[in-house]
């Protein structure tokens, strides 16, 4: 690769750690937000390791406890909230519209740098006692313990800001920088995601700020607000708090959503279904999405009415996530299917964001909510939405820009047996903790009855095939960026901005201007040429 | 009697539970069926549809009204009627027959107190009769818990300086698990009580039994079973091993470090004063977590208890 590209030119740590280039910070929000994956990993694997069987196997409840909180900070506000916009979108959103970078590059810029700094802070709370509170921070729990709270939560309200400005970014670059001839129904669907998360990200996220910041005055300072001690209300904390967390369960979702669109049209070689259905359901789910945050609160003494209205609001979000479900179904049909790694990232999303869905519909009613609230079913829901669905999604869009990235494709063969172990093991993993759920095993517990052990284990054992398939996933990903055979600037066929431009792409992304002269999806008049 | 009413759930030990479960097996089997047409339909594509050469252009179907129609509808009726099943039952839940027993029931870390009409109470075990309502009056001294009983599917948080409310009434004797499920610190999983049905005979002569116990037992005797009683087991070994808390065994008549930097013997008075107020001596590499056991305990029992610790010693 002789040719001049983003990568190379220029040259020098300074011009990465300074670049105002959307694909070069897509790059090192990949190197940070990989790395926090990573560590949630660990914590997620030394928790299944110490629930392989009751009682203390390796370490004590308190560790235990500090493990299953940083787990979920880390993963939620470091991995799963910046990893599909920050990474991917950051990467393919001025690409697939035609522009030369976002609207803000310097804006881009900062907001990684308040990523980072936020990350070190939430992990530098890991020296100083890391909290213990569970990522949820509950009150008066979280006013009253020891560990350091302040640290992770002052983590997370940095992080926000991060979130915002990317969020503030793209509305701005998708409103104003789409090539000529893109309307707003020439937009691939990833763009029309990236846009709903926006707006969640921009209209929720200084919510949770405020519910931070109010726990961290009311431990500093001592005044009553959450804490019933000091006269504050501790059930006003979780409205806050879901406030935010519940919108941004589709801020993480959504993303993904977008990415599964791309991914089926493309290695289906066919017009998506219902495009129109898909986008509004996008913008449907964001606004939706704000009005159900009370479901989390059924059994906690809050009114009846309330309970009544919010599982009603609830249902209403599954619904257009059922249509996009069954558009990406229909799309199929009739298709010229090909079973590249991504797409097998596709499928396992399809199967496992149904069955996550459909298990919310238990959490939805409210009579069985009361049973299966705070049991591992509502964890074996949350992991099938979160990581069967975005995460799936995520990997999928990981491996599909991946050449357009760096250049050069990874070992096909490899890619196609880690998905397939990263699929069974991460149903060996959740699968059982629904059943867990079902017959009453709580959350959080560090002990467990002896009934709940065969179950227990056969989940832990889940975990490592899963381990072992991310194993792989590194090594051949990695192995591609230096060795990997090089990939030309369209290995998919796909119809997209961003594959009209060489791999990797140049620093202003395009040699002119794009001029768009088909749709996105309109792979029933054109063939593009893999190449 | 103990029939299992679903695949998945514990059997069912309530008058609610039938209900609760027949709406978990609607739902299940109802899904079942949707995930079977998602994936059988995606499976047929992706086998018919597999590419077999280059490919060139493919159809351009991108909308069939009716289909649109079809699966934007049935899922919205199906969802209606779980919604108003599930609404229901919940009002079930929450309205409390007029003629149900009163127990007021208080979380603190790590263990639940159930305090009954007649006056008598008791610590981790809640006895109540089979076949009639009761009534649950919840609330914490602390942080807040959650009283779950699986075979019940009843589920009430218990919350600082508030009250919530919950009933259920048994079908059947026996004893139940009863979990905390909102997470309280460290003794959280530990925080396992029981719950004892028993025939409405049993159970007036347990409250009865209540108002007496530890009559003519001997002292050290009565302390064994208060260990249990009262929770002192969540946190204190008998065996010598450390937990939250230091163990009782070998424990009285040495001297402990405290983190104030003295050194105290333990003797009837300190125990007595660790009991009543806890937060008063912490010993090095402890936690101040002890709640009071102030109006919990009464006379004879501390006597109980501190004449077992000192048969625990060595």
């Amino acid at each position: 690769m002789a040719s001049i590209n983003y990568l190379n030119e220029p040259k020098g740590i300074k011009s990465w750690l300074l670049t105002l280039d959307h694909k070069r910070i897509g790059l090192l929000y990949l190197f940070g937000i990989m790395t926090a994956f990573f560590l949630g990993g660990v914590f997620a694997m030394l928790l299944r390791l110490e629930l392989l069987s009751p009682g203390k196997d390796f370490f004590d409840a308190d560790t235990y406890n500090q493990l299953f909180t940083l787990h979920g900070a880390v993963m939620i506000f470091l991995f799963i909230i910046p990893s599909i916009p920050a990474i991917l979108g950051n990467f393919v959103l001025p690409l697939m519209i035609g522009a030369k970078d976002v609207a803000f590059p310097r804006l881009n810029l900062a907001s990684w740098y308040i990523y980072v700094f936020g990350s070190l802070v939430a992990l530098y709370s890991i020296i100083t006692g890391a909290a213990d509170t569970g990522w949820t921070f509950y009150t008066p729990y979280s006013t009253q313990t020891g560990t350091s709270v302040i640290a992770m939560t002052l983590g997370a309200f940095i992080l926000g800001f991060s979130s915002i400005f990317t969020g503030l970014n793209f509305i701005v670059t998708i409103h104003k920088l789409r090539a000529p001839g893109m309307t707003w129904f020439n937009m691939p669907l990833f763009v029309w995601a990236l846009y709903a998360t926006a707006i969640i990200q921009v209209l929720a996220t200084p919510v949770l700020g405020i519910t931070l910041l109010l726990l961290i005055i009311e431990r500093v300072a001592g005044i009553g607000i959450f804490d019933p001690a000091m006269g504050g209300d501790p059930v006003l904390f979780q409205h806050f708090f879901w406030f935010y967390s519940h919108p941004a369960v589709y801020i993480m979702i959504l993303p993904g959503m977008g990415i599964i669109s791309e991914l089926i049209a493309t290695f289906a070689h066919k017009r998506i279904f219902g495009y129109k259905a898909i986008a509004f359901s996008s913008l449907g789910i964001a606004f939706a999405g704000f009005l159900v945050w009370g479901h989390h609160m059924f059994v906690s003494g809050q009114s009846e009415l309330a309970a009544m209205i919010f599982s009603f609001l609830t249902f209403f979000v599954g619904i257009p996530s059922g249509i996009k479900v069954f558009n990406w179904v229909a799309t199929l049909y009739k298709g010229s299917i090909s079973f590249e790694a991504p797409m097998l990232y596709a499928l396992s999303f399809l199967i496992l964001f149904t069955i996550g869905g459909l298990t919310g519909i238990f959490l939805g009613a409210l009579s069985v909510d009361v049973h299966l609230h705070d049991t591992y079913f509502v964890v074996a829901h949350f992991h099938y939405v979160m990581m069967g669905g975005t995460v799936m999604a995520f990997l999928g869009g990981l491996h599909y820009w991946w050449p357009k990235m760096w250049g050069r494709m990874y070992n096909r063969l490899w890619a196609r047996i880690s998905v397939a172990l990263i699929f069974v093991g991460f149903n060996m993993t959740f699968f059982t903790q629904f059943i867990l759920g079902a017959k009453g095993m709580p959350r959080r517990y560090y002990n467990y009855l002896d009934q709940y052990q065969p179950l227990h284990g056969f989940s832990s054992v889940g975990s490592w095939v899963m381990a072992v398939g991310f194993v792989i996933m590194a090594v051949y990903l990695i192995h591609a960026i230096f060795r990997g055979r090089p990939a030309g600037s369209n290995p998919w066929g796909a119809l997209t901005l961003e594959w009209t431009t060489p791999s990797p792409p140049l620093h202003e992304n395009f040699p002119q201007t794009p001029k768009l002269t088909h749709g996105p999806y309109d792979y029933d008049t054109v063939t593009a040429p893999m190449t | 009697m103990d029939t299992t009413s679903s695949l998945f759930l514990p059997p069912a030990g309530s008058t609610i539970a039938p209900e609760v479960d027949a709406l978990f097996n609607f739902i299940l089997y109802t899904g079942v069926i949707l995930f079977l047409i998602v994936t059988l339909a995606t499976l047929w594509f992706i086998i018919r549809y597999r590419r077999r050469a280059r490919t060139g252009t493919t159809s351009g179907i991108a909308h069939s009204t009716p289909l649109e129609i079809a699966w934007t509808a049935i899922p919205t009726v199906l969802i209606l009627i779980v919604f108003f099943w599930g609404f229901k039952t919940y009002i079930k839940m929450n309205i409390v027959p007029k003629d149900a027993l009163e127990i007021k029931v208080t979380g603190q870390r790590w263990f639940w107190t159930f305090d009954y009409p007649e006056g008598a109470s008791s610590t981790n075990e809640l006895v109540i009769p089979v076949g009639k309502p009761v009534k649950l009056l919840l609330s914490s001294k602390d942080v807040i818990h959650s009283f779950f009983v699986p075979d019940f599917r009843v589920k009430m948080d218990a919350v600082p300086n508030r009250y919530t409310i919950t009933w259920f009434e048994a079908t059947r004797a026996g004893e139940f698990n009863l979990f905390c499920t909102e997470y309280c610190g460290k003794g959280h999983s530990e925080m396992i009580g029981k719950v004892k049905a028993v025939s409405e005979r049993e159970y007036a002569d347990w409250l009865e039994a209540g108002s007496r116990a530890g009559e003519g037992v001997p002292l050290e005797e009565y302390g064994v079973k208060l260990y249990v009683k009262k929770a002192c087991n969540t946190c204190h070994t008998v065996d010598g091993s450390a937990s939250v808390a230091p163990t009782f065994k070998g424990l009285f008549g040495h001297e402990v470090f405290l983190t104030n930097g003295t050194r105290v013997p333990v003797d009837e008075n300190y125990i007595r004063e660790s009991i009543l107020n806890p937060q008063a001596k912490i010993v090095t590499g402890f936690q101040p977590v002890m709640p009071t056991y102030q109006g919990l305990v009464k006379d004879r029992e501390l006597d109980a208890l501190i004449a077992y610790i000192k048969s625990l010693q060595q």
